[in-house]
């Protein structure tokens, strides 16, 4: 019980990373973006192909990849998405989800659709006894880093000036903007932001779970309902609801495999009857 | 100061405002009076850049600012309070305060320092941890002006700051408008209080149907003030 509830954190780590990331971007930018999980299936593809291809480790690729990934985001929102915005929201809908379809097909075209294996780091490749049961080095090291990138993002978040400007102008961009702060000058390095999160969530990822081009695009739609459980645009809400729906799924899984596709729509749908914003949204900003 | 000239506003095919023209001087305060729907908010929406549907010129303090997007009119020293006073709940009292960046470059004037906001509205500082929202309705009002005051506008454009305040709350927020004024900042304020209005403005735009109908001076407003009362519907 105790050694499922913690392979649900750990596979909740990943949902926090990447509904973190969409929580800033829809948040700030109003985007539901759709190429999340491409991006955070680049992200795994980007540490194979340079392990592969160039030798380079694990260790490079973790800081290297979510940079080059973040840097593509801030073109994109420049190139498109920005030109998108002023529209129906259903346009920017649209790009992004051919977006992922484009970015998907590429990488089948390249590397065909079974799963390419990338090894742990050496230096975690072990087991670590946690008192109640030992568990691998390397899933341990996940959960740490993500909870570790989670607390940066609200401390950043919660007690910065950059912060309190990307929560302002969440709450109300236009205001943000009568009051003397080029809202549009955030905007870009917070797309970016958010995708080099979604980049980060990928290189992670790439050790222990399946390298292959439907590995984002299987993901995204749990973390839609992450996103949407924690409160659309809440970070918080997203976070935590990362890790609980995470541990939910795990539980699951093991207790009632028959349902552990459905469980967390099941949860979701829960959550919305109880409170039709979210766990952590505030009802006025729907 | 200001100089409004044929402005117009759509919203689809509604039109808002009708070639709308007038003006405001240096240290002045000016009411727009009128009924729900004659315009007044898409006036001031329109003079922050918040409302894209629209056409005619806007000059301010010499310049054009017609195409300019809202954060360089804020910058150039316009202030705008919305209607529902426009407090962050994600944010601080303290941060709401200091969100702006504060006053232009080329300003020499005192900026609004915290201490001195502190100082003209000590509720302020007493909740300066608690979240904008939490603070009572005339708190907020406070907040709302004392923030727009330290981006460093020299034209403060107010959305109805009295609507749904106690009459002591409301004596407030006339003393600070009253004190916003010599301090040399000019207000354009939203009023369906005319009685209030005439106590704190100089002079007085009636809007009807997107047009300034009449232009007033205090005097013509508290002579006429059963007749606007019942015009305004109140």
């Amino acid at each position: 019980m105790l050694q499922q509830a913690f392979n649900g954190l750990v596979g909740g780590a990943f949902y926090a990373l990447l509904a973190l990331g969409l929580a800033v971007i829809f948040g700030m930018l109003g985007v539901v973006n759709f190429a999340h999980g491409a991006f955070y299936m680049l992200g795994a593809f980007g540490s194979y192909v340079l392990l592969d291809s160039w030798g380079v480790n694990f260790w490079v690729a973790l800081p290297l990849v979510p940079v080059v990934l973040g840097v593509a985001g801030t073109v994109l929102e420049r190139l498109f998405i920005r030109r998108l915005a002023p529209l129906d929201p259903l346009y920017n809908f649209l790009f992004t989800f051919g977006l992922a379809l484009i970015l998907q097909d590429l990488v089948k075209r390249e590397y065909g659709v079974q799963s390419q294996p990338y090894p742990r780091p050496s230096a975690l490749g072990g087991s670590i006894d946690l008192g109640l049961f030992t568990y691998p080095a390397y899933q341990v090291f996940v959960l740490a880093v993500s909870v570790v990138v989670c607390a940066a993002v609200w401390v950043v978040l919660t007690r910065t000036r950059v912060g309190m400007i990307v929560r302002a102008a969440t709450e109300r961009p236009e205001l943000t903007r009568a009051l003397g702060i080029d809202v549009a000058r955030w905007v870009t390095p917070v797309f970016g932001f958010g995708v080099a999160l979604a980049g980060f969530a990928g290189v992670l990822a790439a050790p222990m779970r399946a390298v292959n081009p439907l590995m984002g695009s299987d993901l995204i739609i749990t973390v839609f309902a992450v996103v949407v459980i924690g409160g659309l645009g809440s970070v918080f809400g997203s976070v935590a609801a990362g890790f609980a729906v995470g541990i939910v799924s795990a539980l699951g899984n093991y207790y009632v495999p028959s349902l552990s596709q459905t469980l967390v729509f099941i949860l979701m749908a829960a959550v919305l009857l109880w409170r039709p914003a979210g766990l952590f949204g505030r009802e006025e900003a729907l | 100061m200001l100089r409004i000239d044929g402005l117009s506003a759509w919203y689809g095919e509604a039109q808002a405002l009708r070639e709308v023209s007038l003006q405001v001087d240096e240290g002045e305060i000016v009411t727009l009076v009128g009924r729900n729907g004659a315009g007044k908010t898409t006036l001031l929406r329109c003079l922050m850049g918040l409302h894209k549907d629209a056409k005619g010129t806007i000059e301010f303090l010499g310049g054009d600012v017609t195409g300019l997007g809202p954060h360089k009119r804020a910058r150039r020293g316009l202030g705008y309070v919305p209607d529902d006073r426009g407090i962050f709940a994600t944010l601080s009292v303290e941060e709401n305060l200091t969100l702006p960046p504060v006053a232009r470059p080329d300003d020499d004037r005192e900026a609004w320092s915290l201490e001195r906001v502190y100082e003209t509205f000590p509720r302020l500082r007493e909740r300066r941890r608690f979240p904008g929202t939490k603070l009572s309705g005339g708190e907020q009002q406070m907040l709302a002006l004392a923030r727009v005051l330290r981006t460093g506008a020299r034209l403060l454009l107010c959305d109805e700051p009295t609507e749904g305040l106690s009459p002591l709350i409301v004596q407030q927020i006339g003393d600070i408008l009253r004190e916003v004024k010599a301090a040399g900042v000019t207000v354009l304020l939203i009023e369906q209080n005319v009685h209030f209005a005439a106590t704190v403005a100089d002079r007085h735009h009636l809007l009807a149907e997107g047009r300034v109908v009449e232009s007033l001076d205090n005097d013509e407003v508290l002579a006429r003030e059963g007749e606007l009362l019942e015009y305004l519907g109140i």
